[in-house]
């Protein structure tokens, strides 16, 4: 196990670091007193863990393939961005457009989310990426999400008046689904969502995910599934076919 | 109209900035706000730093603090020639500076501490009825920044001073030795210019009286700001979209009296669709808005951090294309680009949130 102390460590010089240890073998990482430090595990396709003490900077993850972080504070911006496999858990609350282009892997916010959460996502046959946001989300959850699977729960947030998400849910979904706790206002949805009512415990997709963020939280399951879901479905693969063409 | 070096008609920049106010007064050293910018190096680029500070001049609390740059010799003399006949000088100096490598060159800086004129005629040689000394100071600002070559008068407000130029802001804030400074509010800006240029009048804050601003994104109504702006008097000289900014807010609050959250409320106006669901009062109330300030909408992406004496103030563009982070520890507020920076100031600030788009956050001293 390779245990970094990176206050006052340019962010440069700390992925160099781990990327060496990557390379000559270490799979295990812990850093400490990180803040604001960016670009943390971009691109790695090993299997290693890293647990991360303090603020990550900007694009946490991005592009990475396999490793397994674990924030114990909160993230910024671009966080998953256009990740591949592995996952991220944040022990806190995100910043804005985390999971942007996101292709597979998982990424579970305890708290809240901003603006721009999941959008561009998308899936190819076995590569499903899944965002489960704890607390609230902004607007344009899931934006022309083209594949993957959204949750936001809406239980853990810092904003309690706050509404469980933004205006411009789903706008132009045309794959993948968004699960939002409770039910939705149409109005806050793209006209290009399905809005069905159901229950999490007849959803594997959703259940199944939701164990998964409850292991890692220590969250009690049944406490979210009390509660029925909204599910939001692309109506059409191909919402604007016809927008340029007569 | 005034020889410039720089003719760039666009104007776009991406920046890191953050700030904070002490509620109850209680003036802090310029340390905490350097670190602040200084963790958010890789916003900029090296050709923009700056910071504001208020509470830093209370022997000369009273006077409008001027902070001018000049190319040279001839500007400085056009220029107090001309401030010798319109206000009072109480003091002069040069700014103090600190050499160091990293800023290679920069213009003559000096600062004046200075009181309006008072007689009926001084006010009426600007088109001045009403004797308010804040307008007279206005003209004066606009005067020099528009008529005279190689002068710009950068900082004008009481008891409060900008510090700004081309380098990173941690370079900047060296110096300008701004460790040797305390105040209350303390705003910072990291700058990287994208289609203005990167000259010392462009970087942030950019300030008018005692108003400063410190913003990220781009004004894409620039234009349309401009012109409405030229209307009132306000002539923008800074080539960045930015200036409109401080210009707007001293329209919209000082002159016409709007509240702090509806001056926000006309620069990030809700969408019409949220206008139509509103009841009948708060529709009228924004249509009204709308219809009134509509050329005081500020478009594109921003984050902003604005100043004046009575608070710090921050505000996201209608859809949040910038980032806004706030925490508070104690009588502090934190407001800036990422946690990060807030942590830097504050290590002790645990509960970081961001704000919603268009709703502005606004933290005022306690009486």
């Amino acid at each position: 196990m390779l245990e970094i102390d990176t206050k006052g460590v340019y962010y440069r010089d700390l992925n160099k670091t781990v990327r060496e240890a990557v390379k000559a073998g270490e799979r295990d990482f812990i850093l400490k007193n990180v803040n604001g430090q960016r670009y943390i595990c971009d691109g790695i396709c090993e299997e290693i863990k890293m647990d991360i003490q303090g603020i990550p900077g900007q694009d946490l993850g991005a592009f990475m393939n396999g490793p397994v972080i674990r924030v114990f504070g909160d993230a910024q911006d671009g966080v998953a961005n256009t990740m591949s496999g592995g996952k991220i858990v944040v022990h806190g609350s995100a910043g804005d457009v985390c999971g942007y282009g996101m292709r597979g892997g998982k990424l579970f916010i305890k708290e809240d989310a901003g603006y721009r959460i999941g959008i561009h996502m998308k899936d190819y046959k076995e590569k499903v990426p899944y965002i489960v946001v704890g607390g609230k989300a902004g607007d344009f959850f899931g934006e022309y999400m083209a594949g993957g699977v959204l949750v936001v729960l809406g239980m853990y947030s810092r904003k309690p008046k706050s509404p469980i998400c933004g205006d411009f849910i789903g706008t132009g979904l045309h794959g993948g689904k968004i699960y939002i706790r409770g039910e939705i206002d149409p109005y806050l949805c793209g006209k290009e969502c399905g809005i069905e009512e159901i229950d999490a415990k007849e959803d594997r997709t959703l259940y199944n995910i939701l164990q998964e963020f409850c292991y890692e939280f220590s969250f009690n399951i049944e406490e979210i599934i009390k509660e029925k879901f909204s599910v939001l479905w692309p109506k059409t693969k191909r919402p604007y076919g016809n927008l340029y063409a007569y | 109209m005034k020889i410039s070096r720089y003719n760039d008609p666009k104007d776009i920049s991406n920046c890191g900035l953050c700030g904070f106010i002490n509620k109850k007064k209680k003036r802090v050293n310029g340390e905490t706000i350097i670190k602040g910018i200084a963790i958010q190096h890789d916003r900029g680029n090296g050709l923009g730093g700056g910071f504001a500070a208020y509470g830093i001049y209370p022997d000369y609390a009273e006077f409008y603090a001027f902070h001018i740059m000049y190319d040279n010799a001839v500007s400085i003399n056009e220029t107090e020639s001309f401030l010798k006949d319109v206000v009072t000088i109480e003091h002069i100096e040069t700014i103090p500076t600190r050499k160091t490598i990293k800023i290679s060159s920069s213009p003559i800086l000096k600062r004046y501490f200075v009181k309006p004129l008072s007689s009926d005629q001084d006010f009426e040689k600007f088109g001045l009825i009403d004797k308010n000394e804040d307008d007279y100071i206005v003209k004066v600002v606009m005067h020099v920044n528009e008529k005279i070559n190689g002068a710009y008068i950068f900082s004008s407000g009481k008891n409060m001073g900008a510090f700004k130029g081309v380098g990173f802001p941690e370079d900047i804030a060296e110096f300008f030795r701004l460790d040797e400074y305390s105040g209350y509010i303390w705003t910072a800006h990291n700058r990287f210019p994208t289609n203005t240029p990167g000259w010392w009048g462009g970087a942030h804050p950019f300030t008018l009286l005692d108003w400063s601003i410190v913003h990220n994104g781009e004004i894409s109504s620039y234009g349309i700001n401009k012109r409405y702006l030229e209307m009132f008097g306000y002539k923008c000289t800074l080539l960045t979209d930015t200036e409109v900014v401080a210009y707007l807010l001293d329209l919209l609050i000082r002159k016409h009296g709007l509240t702090e959250e509806l001056a926000c409320m006309a620069l990030a106006s809700p969408f019409w669709k949220h206008i139509e669901r509103m009841d009948d009062t708060e529709k009228a109330a924004y249509t009204a808005l709308r219809m009134v300030y509509g050329s005081a909408l500020l478009n594109g992406p921003f984050a902003i951090l604005f100043a004046n004496s009575k608070g710090l103030v921050g505000l996201n563009d209608r859809v949040k294309l910038r980032p806004l982070v706030v925490g508070e520890s104690g009588d502090f507020v934190y407001m800036g680009s990422e946690a990060s920076s807030l942590k830097e100031m504050d290590s002790s600030i645990s509960n970081f949130w961001a704000p919603k788009a268009g709703e502005p956050v606004i933290a005022h001293f306690e009486n």
